[in-house]
């Protein structure tokens, strides 16, 4: 720390600038401002369609940004992909795709195997580890429809960690899965941030958000707040994210909305994607 | 197509061939334009003479009519798997409809039947086709299935109209572009053949190479971009290797049945096979064997259209997987149900007893089977039947007289743990989840059954060990097992074994 300060700060895990999205010409994020140090673990929080699984998506460049940039250790995504860690929702794929639980831990090597090479012994070891961190290794062989809810979560989690990544964007990881499940997983989150890691984890469950993170980003279409738990969550500011939308906000975006002409815009479908 | 089942253009082989019915009919095909059949070297006329010329590869046409089917069965299996597994498989169809005009294109192009001509002509087109239905997306508010049916009729149409024109300008010349239309595997000449072999070379390379980036951007395409692999380019690679399979199958399959050779020996392997390396086997193995039953068939038969055979022969496949795959086939699940049932009236009955033997205070241990017809309102003869079924399963023994039964050890501790679970769940359901007492019955007559060993500790532990259901009846007490007792089993094994039929 003391060397880092020496030569200026490090540069935050990640830092969204002006970042806006949209999707059919109609913008679902607007202009957010973030820069995230090393070493927390950070909920995105706010109602249903704020825009928080499109922030992450942006953040990784799976979905085309419309304005601002993002960058990881004060790099853009592409020269850092490898240190960036992804759990999508779980309803976002077929579970019944002909994998077993190793097959889909097995897929976060390939970022790092690239396009031909074959995974090897190491990669083994490591997607075997990341299965038994999340207690599945027994489930390893399994074909992934028949597991339950919580498992197929775990699967997931077990491929970011096999992704080895020094960032974590987590997109409802604890959707559909029970307690235990959740308490384990949010043990593992706090390890992992104590080693180091940062950690981005969609959340929709206000009563647990103040004890699960250190830092909360409160979305609303635009960034409501950004800083450590304590200052942030407050009545006020809960009140401002889920108190409805600002309604010019969004009748603008439907304006513009309709306003789309034919052509090819940002054409990207969320709840198509798979 | 005006004369497909003009009877009196029959061949008269084929009246006496006539291995069944529907299939007779395909061989009233009398297209003059068709070149070289199978079978037209040397008029054999005997199945047990044809078969033989088959199994000998005797002549040229048929060697590479046999080769050109195997070829196209291994790349369409292949192919057709990543269709499947991304639910595709219309977007098959449209590129088998799409590269129609292309062919006729290829037609005009190199004014011959040149393969390399039709290949790029129609593996364009077809792409063209895909990549419309895509923009037609995204531009409007169609839905994929709406865009794929414009572009597969529109392009279709117009490829109708090319062949039309292209017969009618140039009769003779341009022999050979009707078996695009039905397919014809002799029509395969040896140049043809050569062609597939070295597609099917370069597809099974592509798939073996690029396997698991393959497989991970088609299950999770968003990951996939994450994690830097170039989805799109996947996509299309993808795309470009399955409209070749397409126009390289066309000659042999037709236009309007070549894309049951992507989709159905796929699915077939996808009811078998639960990871993507066996299924991509199993759908090249089942698209090699149909397609060479195909030929075999339509060889048998001289003049039978080698696309319905091959497809025909898939179909049988599908169905034979269908019916007996041992997870995903229909009589498993069949199995599975029954013995569930007949799990679920096993125990009935044996809570029935516990129900007499509970009503007189446990005074005395024999349980009159008519009381037990009376209380479930079957007749005797039921009862017995469904007796006899416990004694088999050592649960009970039946008195001399054949009018009472009797409890084993081990009957007596399923009877007690499923009265158990009824009676727990009973008092889950009014104190925990705060059901009226008088809902309850229905609900735990179900879930008795399935409970678990580990959900009833739970149950145990969140009701704190209780003695009594709501309607103040004593919750039994499972009796231990006795050690050293041969043919006991412990009560664990059996949960287990139920925990595998999880509802």
């Amino acid at each position: 720390m003391e060397s880092a300060t020496a030569q200026g700060s490090p540069p935050p895990a990640l830092e969204l600038h002006d970042l806006s999205v949209a999707y059919h010409r109609r913008p679902v994020v607007y202009g957010v401002d973030v820069a995230v140090p090393e070493g927390k673990l950070v909920g995105i929080v706010g109602p249903n369609g704020a825009g928080k699984s499109t922030l992450v998506k942006a953040a990784l460049g799976i979905v085309p940004l419309g304005s601002g940039w993002v960058e990881f250790f004060g790099r853009p995504y592409a020269e850092v992909k490898k240190r960036v860690a992804y759990v999508p929702q779980r309803e976002s794929v077929d579970w019944d795709f002909p994998v077993s639980a190793m097959d889909v831990v097995m897929m976060g090597r390939y970022g790092h195997l690239g396009l031909v090479r074959r995974p090897r012994a190491a990669d083994r070891e490591i997607a075997s580890a990341a299965l038994e961190k999340v207690n599945m290794l027994p489930f390893a062989n399994r074909q992934i429809s028949n597991l339950s809810g919580g498992q197929q979560q775990r699967v997931f989690l077990a491929r970011a960690l096999a992704q080895q990544g020094d960032v974590y964007l987590m997109d409802e990881p604890f959707a559909g899965v029970d307690a235990a499940t959740e308490a384990s997983i949010i043990e593992l989150l706090k390890e992992l941030r104590d080693a180091g890691k940062t950690i981005f984890v969609v959340h929709h469950d206000l009563t647990t958000a103040e004890d699960y993170f250190d830092q909360l980003i409160l979305l609303n279409m635009r960034l409501v707040a950004y800083g450590e738990t304590r200052d942030v969550f407050t009545p006020e500011l809960l009140q401002k994210t889920y108190g409805g939308r600002l309604t010019i906000l969004n009748r603008v975006a439907e304006q513009a909305e309709r306003m789309r002409v034919s052509g090819p815009g940002v054409n990207y479908d969320d709840k198509r994607h798979r | 197509m005006r004369s497909r089942f003009d009877p009196v253009a029959a061949h008269p082989v084929c009246r006496t061939v006539a291995p069944a019915g529907i299939l007779a009919a395909l061989c009233f095909f009398p297209v003059a334009v068709w070149a070289a059949r199978i079978g037209d070297v040397g008029e054999a006329s005997s199945i047990s003479e044809q078969a033989v010329r088959f199994f000998t590869f005797a002549d040229p046409a048929l060697r590479c009519a046999l080769l050109g089917a195997l070829l196209l069965g291994l790349n369409c299996g292949l192919l057709g798997s990543f269709i499947v597994v991304r639910r595709m498989a219309l977007v098959g169809d449209t590129l088998s409809h799409a590269v129609l005009p292309g062919i006729a294109l290829g037609f005009l192009w190199a004014s011959s039947k040149d393969p390399v001509a039709i290949l790029v002509g129609a593996t364009l087109v077809g792409m063209a086709g895909v990549l419309v239905s895509h923009a037609i997306e995204r531009t409007t508010r169609l839905k994929q299935d709406s865009a794929l049916g414009i572009v597969l009729a529109s392009f279709y149409a117009i490829g109708i109209c090319l062949v039309d024109h292209i017969q009618r300008s140039s009769a003779g010349k341009m022999s050979g572009i009707k078996s695009f239309l039905f397919g014809q595997a002799s029509a395969l000449s040896e140049a043809d053949v050569l062609l597939m072999a070295v597609i099917s070379a370069v597809s099974l390379l592509v798939i073996t190479l690029l396997r698991g980036s393959l497989v991970t951007a088609c299950f999770d395409s968003a990951f996939a971009h994450a994690i830097g692999l170039p989805v799109r380019a996947l996509e299309r690679l993808l795309l470009l290797l399955t409209a070749v399979a397409v126009v390289v199958a066309m000659q042999a399959a037709g236009v309007v049945l070549v894309s049951a050779l992507l989709v159905i020996p796929a699915s077939t392997a996808y009811l078998l096979a639960d990871r993507m390396p066996r299924m991509l086997v199993i759908a090249a193995l089942v698209g090699m064997l149909s397609a060479a039953s195909g030929a075999f068939f339509s060889f048998l038969g001289n003049h039978l259209p080698t696309g319905p055979l091959i497809v025909l022969s898939a179909a049988c496949f599908f169905v034979v997987a269908f019916l007996f795959a041992p997870r995903h086939g229909w009589l498993s699940g069949v199995f599975m149900r029954r013995s569930r049932w007949r799990r679920t009236r096993r125990e009935n009955t044996l809570k029935t007893f516990y129900k007499v033997l509970e009503d007189r205070q446990f005074d005395g241990e024999d349980i009159a089977l008519l009381t037990v017809a009376q209380i479930r309102k079957e007749s005797v003869d039921e009862v017995v039947r469904r007796v006899r079924d416990l004694v088999a399963h050592g649960m009970v023994t039946l008195g001399d007289e054949g009018e009472t039964a009797y409890f084993t050890p081990e009957g007596l501790r399923e009877a007690a743990r499923i009265v158990r679970n009824h009676r727990l769940w009973e008092l889950y359901l009014t104190t925990v989840a705060d059901y009226p007492a008088d809902h309850v019955h229905e609900d735990a007559e179900e879930i008795e059954h399935v409970l678990g060993a580990d959900m009833v500790r739970q149950l145990e532990r969140r009701l704190s060990f209780p003695t009594e259901d709501p309607h103040g009846k004593p919750i039994p007490v499972v009796p231990e097992p006795v050690v050293g007792a041969a043919g006991f089993g412990i009560a664990g094994e059996t949960t287990e074994h139920r925990d595998r039929f999880r509802l």
